[in-house]
């Protein structure tokens, strides 16, 4: 439900050139390439977080941003989960109600009443995750949700992102981990020094790559 | 919100506003002996007027004056006093009180001071001795005397190595001449105050006009600072004067040490104001 | 009432007034530099106004609130609102400059998380303003301490007037002074302990508002 076409955006040093990327309903998108291809820039362009300097962005309902490591409110478990419905207005014991079965969702609703500082990494991403989603968000736009994490949690994450997929969301998923973006992706880009070099349907993308890059990225032997 | 609540009230509840009360610079040695906290209560039940003591060095207090930020003023050095009212700033000087200034030492007297019956000479044993010597180096009356007096003596005892300036009040000075085993000049009132606790006598205590300390009164001239509170200063006057107020100054604190802190003059001045 | 009582409720009243006044300006201020991170020059600026020497700015009220100054016609000098006005600008860079730190490295966070989420600008700022909190109970206590225990400024612009202006620290002064040591020494721990309550409860209001 995102369509991002013709957008320019230049850092000093860098810059990020995308004629055209869309992702639809129900499908994961995997972005992949090496560190400084711009992966995050366009991500936060594609959430709004960051207005493109030409081209334009269009999203068909909300898109939700999550940080690769998402802030954590000094609040407790329920109100993070809660916060993003409060910014809405929702009313506070209603809110709390809708956040509470996000945080069964995540496997995180035993935890309501800790300190959300407290969490650790994997249940701090599934927390942000429960927070996103209780907005009932279009779009889920994920910066390497799993880095560093234990393969269990990184297991959750990815039954969430599957189920999400399921319920007819979109997702843009970032990621160094190009098992998990064959495991999940529908379809994947390659992004290098800021511009699409390859994009395709999954199984194709990552069995038989067109661009020599593609494929010297993917074998591991792309040094960078 | 209720703490803002709190302070605001309390804030409004500070007394001092309720109406515009005199203000009245006057030095350390006064404030600190008590003098004004027994005899202005009865001022400002009789007359209403509220006074405000502002206790500073007597430099400072003819300071504040001389821009109109005080309505009066009680202080300790004629020489000041003379200008102030040269340069019109101080109208109806008037002679309060007097005691005398004291030159105090350690109790072993090693510059051999105690018998002296001239404090010139007194002064001339501790530079010659290079005994230590406090002082107050801060432009306070009692600061004043000193310079005077080591003039007179034809001294210049600054830049010597025993000759210590404290710039802080007669308190503090008297402590740390105290520590120091040094003499230093003092009035009789902080002496006497604080004496017990001082291994410090009192070495030169005589009816010398050098040593006279003479406490007048000013009101700041109401043609140069239309603002200040002339009426009221002229009313403080008036009661400082009055036979029954002399006498209350005079008996002041008389049973603690047997001798007046303070000796009424009843407008008389013996010291020259020029 | 007694005496001691009464200049510690005026210590702390005028130290809460001055701290109060001093939030109003110092709280937002630095929080915007926080969040829209401050060049250069404001971050000098306010660390240097935090070493502000108050007898300076003692001074500088003396001249402004005398009769022959700019602001002489409202007849401050030596009352206690203009001792609440002076402290309020030491209070103040203190009180800007922790917040400010404070704030800044939650801003990016806090503007990222609420932008996301779809909420406004003014969201963002709010949130920012109830993350920073406990940042923000040790600006104002920091800023409350410097206050309360602040003589220079207090004294000469407040005149050390008994019933009027007398406080903790300028009747230390006086007792000192006097050579009454002992007393000076009792009015010392009271302003210790007040500092001490007063933190503690900042701390604990500041805390409890966290769920």
């Amino acid at each position: 439900m995102i369509e991002a076409e013709g957008i320019v955006h230049r850092y000093p040093g860098f810059s990020l050139s995308v004629s055209r990327l869309a992702v639809e309903p129900g499908e994961v998108l995997a972005v992949v390439g090496p560190s400084g291809a711009g992966k995050s820039t366009l991500l936060r362009l594609l959430g709004g977080l960051e207005a493109p300097q030409r081209g334009r962005v269009h999203r068909r309902g909300p898109a939700v941003y999550l940080d690769q490591t998402p802030y954590l409110l000094e609040r407790s478990v329920l109100e993070n989960a809660a916060f993003g419905l409060r910014l809405k207005g929702w009313p506070a014991q209603e809110a709390r109600r809708r956040a509470l079965g996000w945080l069964e969702r995540v496997g995180l609703s035993g935890f309501a009443d800790r300190p959300a500082r407290a969490l650790s990494g994997g249940e701090r991403v599934r927390l942000a995750l429960a927070r996103a989603l209780a907005v009932e968000p279009a779009a889920l736009l994920l910066d390497e949700p799993t880095a560093n994490l234990d393969p269990a949690n990184v297991a959750r994450i990815e039954a969430l992102i599957r189920a999400e997929r399921a319920a007819g969301r979109a997702v843009v998923l970032v990621t160094h981990n190009l098992f998990q973006a064959r495991r999940l992706a529908d379809r994947a880009v390659f992004l290098l020094e800021g511009r699409v070099v390859e994009a395709g349907p999954a199984p194709g993308f990552f069995q038989r790559p067109a661009d020599p890059r593609t494929r010297a990225f993917l074998s591991g032997e792309m040094v960078w | 919100m209720k703490l803002r609540w709190l302070l605001a009230l309390l804030l409004l509840a500070m007394p001092a506003w309720a109406r515009p009360p005199l203000v009245l610079a006057t030095t350390t040695s006064v404030n600190d002996s008590g003098l004004l906290d027994a005899i202005l209560p009865g001022f400002t039940r009789e007359t209403g007027i509220p006074v405000r003591v502002i206790a500073v060095g007597t430099g400072q207090a003819l300071a504040i004056a001389g821009r109109g930020d005080a309505d009066a003023v009680l202080v300790h050095a004629p020489h000041l006093e003379a200008r102030f009212l040269s340069e019109k700033k101080g109208v109806l000087h008037t002679c309060l009180a007097k005691n005398r200034f004291l030159l105090v030492g350690p109790p072993t007297d090693p510059a051999g001071v105690r018998w002296e019956t001239n404090v010139l000479n007194a002064f001339r044993k501790i530079y010659l001795t290079g005994a230590p010597f406090v002082s107050r180096g801060d432009n306070s009356g009692t600061y004043v005397r000193e310079q005077s007096l080591w003039k007179a003596a034809g001294l210049k005892p600054q830049g010597k190595p025993w000759y210590l300036e404290s710039g802080s009040g007669m308190g503090a000075t008297l402590t740390l001449a105290s520590e120091k085993g040094a003499y230093t000049l003092t009035d009789l009132g902080t002496f006497l105050f604080t004496k017990t606790r001082l291994k410090l006598a009192a070495l030169f205590d005589r009816d010398d006009p050098r040593m006279l300390n003479q406490y007048s009164f000013m009101a700041v001239n109401p043609k140069r600072f239309p603002w200040v509170r002339f009426n009221e200063a002229k009313a403080l006057l008036a009661y400082l004067l009055r036979p029954d107020v002399q006498a209350a100054i005079g008996d002041y604190q008389r049973a603690r040490f047997g001798r007046s802190l303070f000796e009424p003059l009843g407008g008389k001045c013996i010291l020259p104001v020029r | 009432m007694n005496e001691v009582l009464e200049i510690t409720l005026r210590s702390l009243a005028v130290s809460s007034a001055a701290t109060l006044i001093a939030a109003v300006f110092g709280l937002p201020l630095g929080l915007w530099l926080g969040a829209r991170g401050a060049g250069r020059l404001a971050r000098s600026l306010l660390y240097a106004g935090m070493g502000l020497p108050p007898v300076v700015v003692g001074l500088f009220f003396y001249f402004l609130f005398s009769r022959n100054g700019p602001l002489g016609g409202l007849g401050l000098l030596y009352t206690l609102p203009a001792v609440a006005v002076a402290e309020s600008v030491l209070a103040f860079p203190l009180i800007a400059g922790f917040t400010m730190a404070g704030a800044a490295s939650r801003a990016e966070g806090v503007r990222r998380l609420v932008k996301s989420l779809g909420g406004t600008e003014t969201q963002a700022f709010l949130t920012l303003l109830a993350e920073s909190r406990r940042v923000v109970v040790a600006a104002l206590a920091a800023g409350f301490g410097a206050v309360i225990s602040e003589v220079g400024a207090v004294t000469i612009v407040g005149g050390d007037i008994r019933h009027a202006t007398r406080v903790l620290t300028t009747a230390v002064v006086l007792e000192t002074r006097k050579g009454e040591l002992e007393r000076a020494a009792v009015l010392g721990l009271l302003l210790l302990g007040v500092t001490l309550v007063v933190s503690g409860l900042l701390v604990v209001f500041g805390e409890r508002e966290a769920a």
